[in-house]
This record gives C-alpha cells, structure tokens and sequence, in this order.
C-alpha cells in the first residue's frame, strides 16, 4: 500500500467553479439550497473537510447529501447512527459463516495441512462484509452521510474521529484501506446532545435554519408540480405563521410538503379552514399542538388570500 | 502582479483573519488555531475581496454551535465594518448583560466576622455541621463545610444499554462462538454468550439561583461540581432564574473554588428574580426534549418561588415528567420543621414530582445523592 498524503487542494474536483455554480448545480435536481449552504458544500468539496450540518428536524439536511452525490455523479452511502452502534457495524465485519463453510470444504479437500495458507485464505477480502464507512473508502470517491451522529454514544464519536482524520482504515488481518480521495463526508445532527469539540474542530460547521417563505415556495414547487401554486403559497404561508407559535414541535419543510400532498390527495385548490384542520395531523406531531391550534380563531391561521 | 506584491497581499490576509479571530474571542467565540487555518484555506478556496465570501468562510469554520452565530456576526459587523452580509437580519434581543463576579458567599462581615477561625473537637464539629442548616452558617463553618463537601461523591444512576458485552449467559454472541471454533478447526465446541452492558444515566441538575434561594445556591452548586467531576460525561447542570444558563462546561474544572468562580461569572441573573415555568420551558424546548431530559433523573432544585404564573410551571412540569425517567425536587426548606409546601409554585409542581426531598444540609445532600442514584 503506498503512502501518498491528499493535500487539500481548493478547486482540485474541478467540477464546480464556485458556490454559484454548485447552487445551480443542485437546484437542477430539485434541491435548493440558499447562499450560506451552498458556500458550505463547495468548500466541503474544495478542502476535503467533513460538513456537519445541525438545524431542526425537517430542514433538508439529509437530503443534501442525496443531491451532492447526484450532482457530482458520486455513489452515496449511508450510516444511519444509534445508541449502541458498533465498528462491526460502522466499517466490516468478518463473514464468519462463510469462513466456517471454507474451513470444512478445505477439511473435505484434505488441503488442511499447510496451516499458514489455510489462515491466509481464511482472511482473504472475499470473506470480509464491507459496512457504509469501508465502502465510502474504497469505493472513492464517494459521498458518505452520516446521519443522526448526535444519536451514536460518545465511544463511536471517538472512532469516527480517528476515521475521518486521516481517511484510513487499518484491518489487522489484511492491511491498511485508504481512501484515493477523501470522500466528501456529510455529518447530520439534530442536537439532541451536544457532539464532542473535536469532532466539530474537523468540520464545517453550518446550521441549517427553517428557508424563507419564497424558497419555501420555491421547494414545494419543484418537489409537488402538481399542487396548484395558489394552494402552494398558502400551505407555505400557514407553515411560517405555525412557526412563530412556540409549538413544541415547529412543522419543517418535510411537513409541509407532506401537508400540502395531503390537501391536493383530498383535491382542496386552496387551504380552506375546514380541510385544513382535518389535514393538521400532516404537520403537527404533538396533541397539545393540535389542540393549541384548533382553539386559535380559525381565520387568523388560515385566512386571506 | 509581481512575486512580491502576491506575497504581501497574502500577508494581509493572513494578519486581518488574526485580527478577526482576535475579535471573535473576546465575542465569546472559541476560535481556536487550528480552526483560523481552515478559515485561511476557506478564504483561499473562495474570493478573498468579496465580503459574503468571507463571511461564510469564518461563519462555516469558526462557529461550533447556534450560540456562537449571533456573536460572529455582530463581531464580523464590528470588525470589518458595515453590515454582516447574513441573508436573515436576526430578531432584536434582549440585550446579553455580562456580568463580572457573583456573590457565592456572603463574605466576611455581617455579622460573622468575630467566630473563632479554629474549630475545637474537630470530628464531632463536622459531625454537627452535617446537620446544619447551610443557611445558618458562620463565614468559618461555610469554610469547613467545603472541605466536607469536596469529599462528596454522588454514584451514577445505571440503566441497560444497547451496546453489548461478553457474558456468561444471554443470547448467544455468534461471531465470537464461530470465532471461537475457527480457532478449534471449525467444530463449535462451546456456545459464548452476550449481555446488555449497563451504563451511566444522565442526570440533569436544574438549580434556581434567584434571590430567595441564594442562601443555599452555593451549596448546591458545590453539590452540582461534586456530581459533575464524579460523571463528566453523563451529568449536565443549569441554572435557572430569570433566564437559563447552561454550567456544565464551567463545573467540570477541576477545583470546586475555580469551578464555582467559572460558573459564577457565567450566571447573568445571579440573586434576581425567578421565572420558573418560563425557563424550564426554555431547557425543554432548547434541550430537554431534543434527549437531554429524555430518560434522564432530573432534579429540580428550588423553593418553589414562583413570580409568573403557575399554569406554566404546573404545564412544563407535566411534560418534563413525560420525558424524564425520574423527577427529584429538592427545596431546602423542606428541613425546616413544619414545613407545608405551600407556595404556588410547589403546589403546581408536586403532581409531577416522583421524590420530594429537603437540600439544606450535607447530610441532606448525602440522602439526595442516595436518591438519585436509586432512582
């Protein structure tokens, strides 16, 4: 394995000139991300740094990862995080069954008696199950989403450190995988707890805020074509207003995407109190939410044009 | 442009974005070296003479967290001028007041000032100061009582966890068992097994700093700095008062005096009033229902004074018990003898209380910690 150091050479994916570019990019495949994203991913492309996204749930960060890997052609992989998540589940895991079945064959073949070739092919990569980190590293370059980091424990935090410092993965039986080029690496967080410093040190950090009504307007447009606009501004309009209410749970854009394929499966053309009150359910997600709002006069929420 | 002209214009870079970090650190914002040079290579990556390229460049690498992005940017108008070039003018705020020190003990004076400074009998006086009631203590006692508590070590509370470890028995733990007979020639010989590794549950300490508590703040947050250093990773402190401060990172410091200090200086609403329901809400809304409070034991600790009105509390109580795994109220008056829990504040909160225990003695606090750690 040869040793070569990646330096970080800006604009060396070549792809993408600048922020404007990447922006336009992006927006080509349905994902519109405003000034400060698009900075964000075009640096995290340029320098080879991870970007680790926080902001609320809903807000697109998971599908940015999505529309990086279509724009720059790269294949994405996914580690979704959980308490509990192990390095057998992160990066490889021996293929143990089929090691025994080896064994046996080779037992049957009489072919046991040179101990060391028998190990050898024991621990050969056929044998070895690839987990969403070792395959972002091998197959580069790649984009790698990991989703959710805030909800792994503190020990994976640690090793997805060592693993993103230097892009490598070291595998005791057969030798060191690192990555050609680092693969551009898309962490996600929606601060349950606060991730470690040192982890956050290696990133670009950017907080993805709730967009603006126009491009709130503009992604639901894009996403449901077939939601008429008049319904659209309004769904949108209502979304920005249940924001500011101090609800336990604010509607994201995801809910009120869901929200208005909701009211145009029930063929409302625009938002009219009554079907929306029996849509809520579509984007809030708390009883006493729900109950907040039904008790607010029906034609501050949902009235005007 | 020539070799030399580059090279100073490089120069100039370099000394403005120090500058800026200069800044930005005395803002509040921890920018750190190695984050100055991603900033550098970010400028490099972008255009150097627009400011929204800048902007976003120390914005993406210099920030660690939506408490700093309000700072950099009034830093970013500060230091070069004009506007911060950020798309969504942020909501006018109530202005952030910085406060020195905060009194966390009440010093020598006011009456105190002639106790002996040497306590005779030394035992049986630490064994009487266990039960004292903190408020009522001299400025010599207070002393001896930091010494008591510096030996205070509240055990961790422990739950079931999903990640697993080797055990005796349990469901059987596959790729150690095929692992196992690789080694012996491929015949499984002996099944090995795997359990739920039990770990620390989070503890949240909420402690009311207003002014009716502040006889007894000081002794709780020595409590909070004893349960901090004993679980760093697992416990998380607050104080509450007219607002919500997070101390966690100031209590972690190693000397209780220094730790106190830190936090102290932390507080802007040292001794003030109490807003209650406004600020748990606060910690729910900003941490205690994204996972902060979620199974965790949180403890309260307060008189119960409340100024607003106890509908809020009584509302935020109910869904922080919802989250929580276990509520504790401590309220120091609750050693007086005769106490009623009388005040609104309490009355509203006690529904949602799992244990209601006094805080206002050492020996109070042993209990406490006893409490927590079953709980």
């Amino acid at each position: 394995m040869s040793e070569t150091t990646v330096l970080p050479v800006p604009g060396a994916d070549g792809a993408f000139g600048g922020p404007d570019e990447l922006a336009a990019a992006l927006e080509t495949t349905g994902y519109l991300p405003d000034e400060g994203l698009a900075t964000a991913a075009f640096l995290a492309l340029a320098m080879h740094r991870p970007l680790f996204l926080e902001g609320e749930a809903g807000v697109g960060k998971t599908a940015l990862a999505r529309a990086l890997a279509e724009v720059t052609g790269r294949p994405l992989y996914r580690l979704q995080c959980y308490e509990g998540l192990e390095a057998s589940q992160a990066l490889y895991d021996w293929d143990f069954g089929r090691q025994l079945l080896h064994l046996r064959a080779a037992e049957a073949a009489h072919a046991t008696a040179d101990t060391e070739t028998l190990e050898a092919s024991l621990y050969d990569r056929r044998f070895l199950l690839a987990r969403p980190l070792l395959q972002a590293l091998e197959d580069s370059p790649s984009v790698l989403l990991v989703d959710e980091v805030d909800r792994a424990d503190d020990e994976f935090e640690a090793f997805l450190l060592e693993v993103l410092s230097d892009f490598t993965i070291s595998i005791p039986e057969l030798g060191t995988v690192r990555a050609q080029t680092p693969p551009l690496v898309v962490l996600t967080s929606n601060r349950t707890r606060e991730v470690h410093d040192a982890l956050k040190r290696r990133c670009l950090y950017h907080w993805l805020a709730h967009p603006d009504f126009d491009r709130e307007v503009a992604i639901l447009r894009r996403r449901l074509p077939d939601v008429t606009e008049r319904l659209t501004r309004e769904v949108a309009r209502a979304t920005a207003k249940l924001r500011t209410l101090d609800l336990l749970k604010p509607p994201g854009v995801a809910e009120a995407m869901d929200w208005a394929t909701a009211l145009h499966t029930l063929g409302a053309r625009d938002l009219d109190p009554d079907v929306a009150a029996r849509t809520l359910g579509a984007v809030l997600k708390y009883r006493e939410d729900t109950d907040r709002v039904h008790a607010m006069a029906r034609g501050a929420l949902f009235g005007g044009g | 442009m020539g070799v030399a002209s580059h090279a100073s214009r490089r120069r100039d870079v370099v000394d403005t974005v120090l500058g800026f970090a200069r800044t930005l650190r005395v803002a509040g914002v921890g920018a750190s070296p190695d984050r100055v040079e991603a900033m550098l290579a970010a400028v490099a990556a972008l255009d150097v003479l627009d400011a929204t390229d800048v902007y976003w460049s120390g914005r993406l690498t210099l920030c660690a967290g939506p408490d700093d992005l309000e700072r950099y940017d009034s830093a970013f108008a500060a230091y070069f001028g004009g506007e911060s070039p950020r798309p969504v003018p942020p909501a006018p705020r109530e202005v952030q007041r910085t406060v020195t020190t905060a009194p966390l003990d009440p010093g020598p004076g006011e009456g105190d000032g002639d106790t002996p400074p040497e306590m005779s009998g030394q035992a049986s006086a630490d064994e009487v100061l266990r039960h004292r009631d903190v408020a009522e203590l001299t400025g010599a006692e207070r002393e001896q009582l930091r010494r008591l508590f510096a030996l205070l070590t509240p055990a961790a509370p422990m739950r079931l966890s999903r990640r697993r470890r080797p055990g005796p028995h349990g469901a059987v733990h596959a790729s150690r068992t095929v692992r196992r007979a690789l080694r012996d020639g491929g015949e499984v010989t002996r099944l090995l097994h795997r359990r739920a590794r039990p770990r620390p549950r989070r503890v949240v300490l909420l402690v009311d700093v207003s002014g009716s508590m502040s006889p007894y703040a000081d002794a709780l947050l020595r409590f909070a700095h004893a349960a901090v250093r004993a679980h760093p990773a697992v416990t998380e402190v607050f104080t509450v008062g007219t607002r919500l401060t997070r101390v966690t990172r100031e209590l972690r410091l190693r000397d209780p005096d220094k730790a106190l200090a830190a936090s102290g200086s932390a507080i802007p609403d040292w001794s003030g009033g109490t807003r209650l329901g406004e600020v748990l809400k606060a910690f729910l809304d900003r941490w205690g229902q994204r996972g902060t409070a979620r199974g965790a034991i949180v403890v309260v600790c307060s008189d119960g004074w409340e100024r607003g009105g106890t509908d809020v509390l009584a509302g935020q109580m109910e869904r922080l018990q919802r989250l929580a795994h276990a509520v504790v109220w401590v309220n120091p008056h609750k050693g007086r003898e005769g106490y009623q829990p009388l005040t609104g504040g309490m009355q509203a909160a006690l529904p949602s209380v799992d244990h209601f225990v006094a805080g206002h003695s050492l020996a109070a606090f042993q209990e406490l910690a006893g409490v927590i750690q079953r709980a």
